[in-house]
């Protein structure tokens, strides 16, 4: 199956929630919708089931406009923040009650539910009732319950969120063997971006009702196309300086605010005169020099949160809020002048209305 | 401001308990110091909620006794205690200003409105809410919301502690970041006692100074984030701190080394000795952040298979077997390593752990 949003707009009551959007879902394929809480996800989800009608534009599956196929026909799955179950249903009748209403054969619903089940571990529970599960049970059987229909299309709208920290973990985890070689397109909305890494296949990277960027997880991250992209795409959200490139001495260099110098060399070269923003990750600065090439830049520590593995240093650098991601525990005191460091091989060019003009080479 | 002792707390919510089943919290002296900023760990169903409840004064406890700085509060009602709690749900008035939800605890207790606009102007200029003060709260964002929240706690003269129950639950990981920032600079600012209820460990270790680790009722572990990082005391520890969590596998003790399957691993003298004392079931743990990528010639290296290769931004995520044993390494971008391939690896003596019966030795 293919799925063609062709040039899809929702406006609701003089709003656009959807600005136009062109997207095309190929089948056996794996897309991450990731975007913050009101960023549009649930509502394009909503739209490629059907649930909803575009503005203008059309859906199209196979060939066909989807308005024309029923919402009954059409073979879809889906997955809820809520864990949304039968309360009256056993395990068992809960994960069967879709294919009942197929109308199976007795004997091919209970080989479904036993392998679904046996899938997402709950073939110890299947005579439990739905609120004799813990919360990751509860949502491996709405898992379970729209798997075991062998659909096309499966989405699934934030479906971790709601559990305990380390079951998201596991459940993530999971979620990729299982999904991982079927024959639908899976469709997964996350606000987390490192749910969009652990998980691979395309991220489709939302934000205010439009797609900035879609394409293999690996690619966007690497290449994230404008400054929203690489906010969105990376937590702590990729640090931004405003810079100004001149040549000076037949040198290229970039100026920050307060006068430190960065040469260009390599990629970085063909950076245009004028004015950038820089990006850097949290992970590709520090407050050690360990390249002579290093760039030493002025700050003042904000705020250190020490997680006992890493720590995240806040700090403040020409009134602008930058964030180091630093291995083990480093305690620092607010207030103090700090030094940190950049490195010129990880550096990311925009241009002056947030494009991405040069990425570091992977 | 105060010092909170719980001594031997224990609670259940059956009338008549038979079994040690039958408690949320079983056994437990926790002591939170005067000003200190501490993260209550633990997944659902472990009795944080339970426990804050306590404090609060919500709940008696079954067992025990809660004195804030030696007095005996044990059975005072919520009011009388002075607890201020933040909930998962910011808790205002939607209909009042930001300036009438601060000021609604105080002019509660009768204050005198000169007193109450000095208090609330305070505290708002430290939450930088001063030019929020005359807007109606419904429009404001759900971390703005919070902050709020923790204000009318804070704007109080006389409150004892500050219990905040998962209260970033529904905030966006963008805002997290802004929130839990806000949170830390509070406590630097107002040095109140602050208890932070999660089950994230991430918004725990980096909130507090002291992480209490509660599962199945019992504390498993207090200490500092690095601690229970570092050293952890029982293997849930070492499985619920860290992402992900630490790895385990069964071993045998050979002389000064550990066996695991195939791999032969040296252990540091005194672990040695304490492990071949050891009876029970004897586990080798070691952080996915320890394991390095060693050569053939790195002394005390093992080979195992390596099976899938993660890159998540900031470090790849090696599944690595020996014999049926599989273990997580950390290992840094530029190292190369591919699926399917033999490679070795070092677990360095002085971050291996071994556990008897779950129990760090």
């Amino acid at each position: 199956m293919t799925i063609h949003l062709e040039n899809i707009t929702k406006v609701v009551q003089g709003q656009t929630h959807i600005f136009e959007t062109d997207l095309i879902l190929e089948d056996g394929s794996f897309y991450v919708f990731l975007g913050v809480t009101l960023s549009g996800k649930t509502t394009l989800m909503r739209l490629i089931a059907g649930l909803e009608r575009p503005t203008s534009g059309k859906v199209v599956i196979d060939g066909v406009d989807a308005s024309r196929i029923p919402l009954q026909r059409r073979n879809i799955g889906m997955v809820n923040q809520e864990f949304i179950n039968y309360p009256s249903y056993t395990v068992y009748d809960n994960i069967a009650s879709p294919l009942r209403i197929k109308k199976l054969p007795k004997a091919e619903i209970d080989q479904k539910v036993r392998e679904a089940a046996k899938t997402l571990h709950m073939g110890d529970f299947l005579n439990r009732m739905p609120n004799e599960l813990s919360g990751g049970q509860q949502q491996r059987l709405a898992l379970a319950r729209a798997l075991v229909k062998d659909t096309n299309l499966l989405l699934l709208d934030e479906p971790l969120i709601n559990l305990d920290y380390k079951l998201r973990e596991e459940l993530r985890e999971e979620l990729t063997e299982i999904i991982g070689n079927r024959d639908m397109i899976v469709v997964y909305a996350t606000t987390e971006s490192l749910e969009a890494l652990i998980l691979g296949g395309n991220t489709v990277v939302l934000h205010e009702g439009k797609v900035l960027q879609s394409g293999p997880a690996q690619e966007v991250f690497h290449n994230p196309a404008s400054v929203q992209v690489a906010l969105t795409f990376n937590n702590p959200p990729m640090n931004i300086l405003h810079a100004k490139i001149i040549e000076a001495g037949g040198k290229r260099q970039a100026l920050l605010a307060d006068g430190t110098e960065i040469f260009l060399n390599g990629y970085l070269k063909e950076v245009p005169e004028g004015d950038f923003k820089m990006g850097f990750r949290a992970s590709q600065a520090s407050v050690y020099k360990d390249d002579e090439n290093d760039i030493p830049v002025e700050g003042v520590v904000d705020l250190a949160e020490l997680s006992g593995s890493e720590t995240f240093i806040h700090v403040l650098h020409q009134d602008v809020a930058l964030v180091i991601h630093e291995k083990g525990t480093h305690a620092q005191q607010m207030g103090q002048g700090i030094r940190f460091y950049l490195k010129p091989q990880y550096l990311f060019a925009f241009d002056d209305e947030g494009k991405l003009i040069a990425a570091p080479p992977v | 401001m105060a010092r909170i002792d719980m001594q031997g707390i224990a609670h259940s919510y059956i009338a008549n308990p038979s079994s040690d089943e039958d408690f949320a919290l079983r056994q437990l002296d926790v002591r939170w110091l005067d000003g200190g900023a501490y993260s209550l760990l633990g997944p659902s169903g472990c009795g944080k909620t339970t426990l804050l409840n306590i404090i609060s004064g919500l709940i008696q406890p079954s067992k025990g006794k809660v004195l804030f700085d030696g007095k005996d509060v044990t059975r005072q009602i919520p009011r009388e205690r002075n607890i201020a709690q933040i909930f998962q749900f910011p808790v205002i008035y939607d209909t009042m200003t930001v300036f009438d939800n601060l000021a609604f605890p105080l002019r509660n207790r009768k204050i005198p409105e000169k007193e109450v606009r000095k208090k609330v102007g305070e505290t708002a200029e430290l939450l930088d809410l001063t030019s929020d003060l005359k807007r109606r709260a419904s429009g404001l964002t759900a971390d703005i919301k919070q902050i709020i929240s923790l204000g009318r706690g804070l704007v109080r003269n006389d409150v004892s502690a500050i219990l905040l129950d998962e209260p970033l639950t529904f905030i966006d990981p963008y805002v997290k970041w802004i929130l839990r920032r806000r949170l830390k600079q509070i406590h630097e600012q107002f040095r109140l006692t602050m208890i932070f209820v999660t089950h994230d460990q991430t918004e725990a270790l980096t909130f507090a100074d002291q992480v209490v680790l509660l599962h199945n009722g019992h504390v498993l572990q207090q200490g500092t984030p690095e601690e229970l990082f570092e050293k952890p005391a029982h293997t849930f520890v070492g499985y619920f701190i860290g992402n992900p969590g630490i790895n385990l596998m069964p071993c045998k003790i050979e002389g000064s080394r550990a066996l695991v399957e195939g791999a032969s691993i040296p252990l540091p003298e005194t672990l040695a000795k304490k492990a071949s004392q050891a009876s029970g079931r004897l586990q080798l743990g070691i952080r996915p952040e320890f394991c390095e990528p060693a050569s053939e010639n790195t002394e005390g290296s093992f080979q195992a298979n390596v099976g899938k290769v993660q890159n998540l931004g900031d470090f790849q995520l090696v599944t690595a077997r020996v014999g049926a044993e599989k273990f997580k390494a950390k290992i840094s971008i530029g190292e190369r390593i591919s699926k399917g391939a033999q490679a070795r690896f070092l677990f360095p003596e002085n971050h291996v752990q071994i556990f008897e019966n779950e129990k760090s030795l």
